[in-house]
């Protein structure tokens, strides 16, 4: 008994020194049908953008990471700061769009309806009205060259809302460490394209009609508590 | 042959006389002299005073369209099936266009508008902090230059000195291809990948190489972010591909490797590819020549300056003759 315990514990140690469990993502499932934000969004470009692009986030996300794991482990410094792009590009194309489906829900439960309680009053403070947000947010939107996206952001230190784009899928953290998204709008290309052509500036205004007030709301109350 | 004119004054048909009435001037000297002894002043028409000119007045208008979008080489159905008519007319017909037009909107009436479209990427680029309108300059010349890349029929394999170079550089076509495909799936977000011709070994532009050698002039696969060129980097660009989603979203949807792939595999016209090539390896040894010049010149003028001239010997004390 106490040979065997010696035994196993001689060959479980080089191994237990060495691993370390690796927690990789999966895609996580929309709350509504593809075909429910029709007309403002269609069901084809939904479909396209969750099951293909957030997908290939995810799966290229894990990759990512495992190689990470195993330059870490190596000790491999230049691999490492090699795989930072492609970590910040998958991981945060993966952490903004499953933001981005908690954003949108079908007018049928609700979407599109304006923001009450707390977050309408800060919006009223910092903005002026929810016109003059959703007009900044339409025309930093449209403005933003390339693909990127557009966020109404809360600045948990200063205690304030703000709109910010960021480009490409870098999330809303790499514009201030204070920042927490409530609301992001998908500004890329593949977001509207199939359904719009060129046209951002009609996308966008379309986009509202499907908008979750209440978890940005949820989000606003719980982060500024 | 001007028909024959009767002279208003005299009446006298005069064949080489075009209108004479009033304007005495279309006569040449001798038979104005004719006009003159036969008619009278009262019954020639007076000639009505020019006005000045006002020469600021006359500057033409700011052309409103200083650049027109070029047509595409071929139809819009031409590509097909590997780059829809769809695609192709909405990228022409509201991309290209819509660039075109916002860089009027911008330049027109101000210096730029004189530039060449060269140029005006350049300029606007402004070294790393673009001018407002640097998108749409880069965006119109990446277009143009993109169209002229493919063809109809397109594909095969290059030849001559480009399938010499891509051996030489990549090691061979596929190896190329790859390198391109790698390009294309890491820019991340919109962009363009290039194959382009890199003259000086050094990648900082406007530098002197300091050891040329053969192998200093090469090929290179860039990928390049939004709207940016290799123009910027002062390299040669021999071929783009638009890796912008509304490039191949409606043929392709997200699948950019197969959009790259076929793209190389039928789109592409390697008879550009080659042109660009011969026309960049002419002006890269016709600059070379030219900076070897100047530098040569900036060599001499220093030897020059730094020539002294020979001061004149000191007036020394004549020595004393030993007295024997």
């Amino acid at each position: 008994m106490a040979l065997r315990s010696v035994v196993s514990r001689k060959t479980l140690a080089p191994a237990l020194r060495h691993y370390r469990s690796l927690t990789t993502f999966t895609l996580p499932d929309l709350p509504y049908d593809y075909g429910a934000l029709e007309p403002a969004i269609s069901g084809e470009i939904m479909r396209l953008h969750h099951q293909k692009h957030h997908q290939t986030y995810v799966t290229n996300y894990n990759k990512a990471l495992e190689q990470l794991d195993a330059a870490v482990s190596k000790g491999d410094a230049k691999g490492v700061v090699q795989l930072q792009s492609a970590l910040k590009f998958n991981g945060g194309g993966h952490v903004n769009h499953s933001i981005f489906w908690q954003n949108l829900k079908p007018v049928s439960e609700g979407g599109g309806e304006p923001p009450h309680g707390a977050l309408g009053w800060a919006i009223d403070k910092d903005f002026g009205s929810l016109e003059a947000l959703v007009k900044k947010i339409n025309s930093e939107g449209a403005a933003l060259q390339g693909s990127g996206w557009v966020w109404l952001a809360l600045d948990k230190e200063q205690k304030i809302l703000k709109v910010e784009t960021t480009p490409n899928q870098d999330p809303l953290v790499t514009k201030g460490v204070s920042l927490v998204p409530l609301l992001g709008v998908d500004v890329w290309e593949h977001a509207y394209y199939l359904q719009y052509k060129n046209v951002r500036p009609d996308y966008l205004a379309n986009i509202w009609n499907v908008i979750n007030w209440k978890y940005a709301s949820e989000v606003y109350e719980k982060e500024s508590a | 042959m001007q028909p024959a004119t009767a002279c208003a004054s005299s009446g006298l048909t005069i064949p080489w006389l075009r209108r004479c009435s009033s304007l005495r001037v279309k006569c040449s000297t001798s038979q104005r002299a004719h006009c003159a002894s036969t008619s009278t002043a009262d019954t020639a028409e007076p000639i009505e005073p020019i006005e000045p000119i006002d020469p600021i007045e006359t500057d033409p208008e700011p052309d409103p369209e200083p650049f027109k979008l070029k047509p595409l080489p071929y139809p819009f159905n031409a590509l097909e099936p590997h780059m829809s008519k769809e695609t192709v007319e909405y990228h022409w017909e509201r991309h290209h266009r819509g660039h075109v037009d916002s860089l009027n909107a911008i330049i027109q009436g101000t210096e730029f508008a004189e530039m060449e479209l060269e140029n005006m990427v350049l300029t606007s680029y402004n070294e790393g902090n673009p001018l407002p309108f640097f998108v749409h300059a880069s965006q119109v010349w990446n277009h143009d230059f993109f169209w002229e890349t493919m063809k109809p029929g397109g594909g095969g394999n290059p030849s001559g000195v480009l399938k010499y170079l891509i051996e030489r550089d990549f090691g061979s076509l596929d190896e190329l291809a790859k390198e391109i495909q790698n390009a294309a799936l890491t820019q991340f977000g919109s962009g363009w990948v290039w194959l382009a011709y890199k003259a000086h070994r050094l990648g900082v532009g406007n530098d002197i190489n300091p050891r040329p050698s053969k192998k200093d002039k090469r090929l290179v696969v860039v990928k390049t972010p939004n709207a940016v060129s290799p123009l910027v980097w002062d390299y040669y660009p021999l071929l783009a591909i638009d890796v912008w989603e509304h490039a191949y979203y409606m043929d392709y949807e997200n699948r950019r490797g197969d959009y790259v792939s076929v793209f190389l595999d039928k789109l592409i016209s390697w008879d550009v590819v080659s042109y660009r090539l011969k026309n960049a390896m002419f002006r890269a040894s016709k600059r070379e020549k030219m900076e070897k010049r100047e530098m040569l010149l900036d060599k001499m003028k220093e030897a020059t300056l730094r020539v002294k001239v020979r001061p004149t010997p000191k007036a020394r004390p004549k020595m004393k003759r030993r007295q024997y």
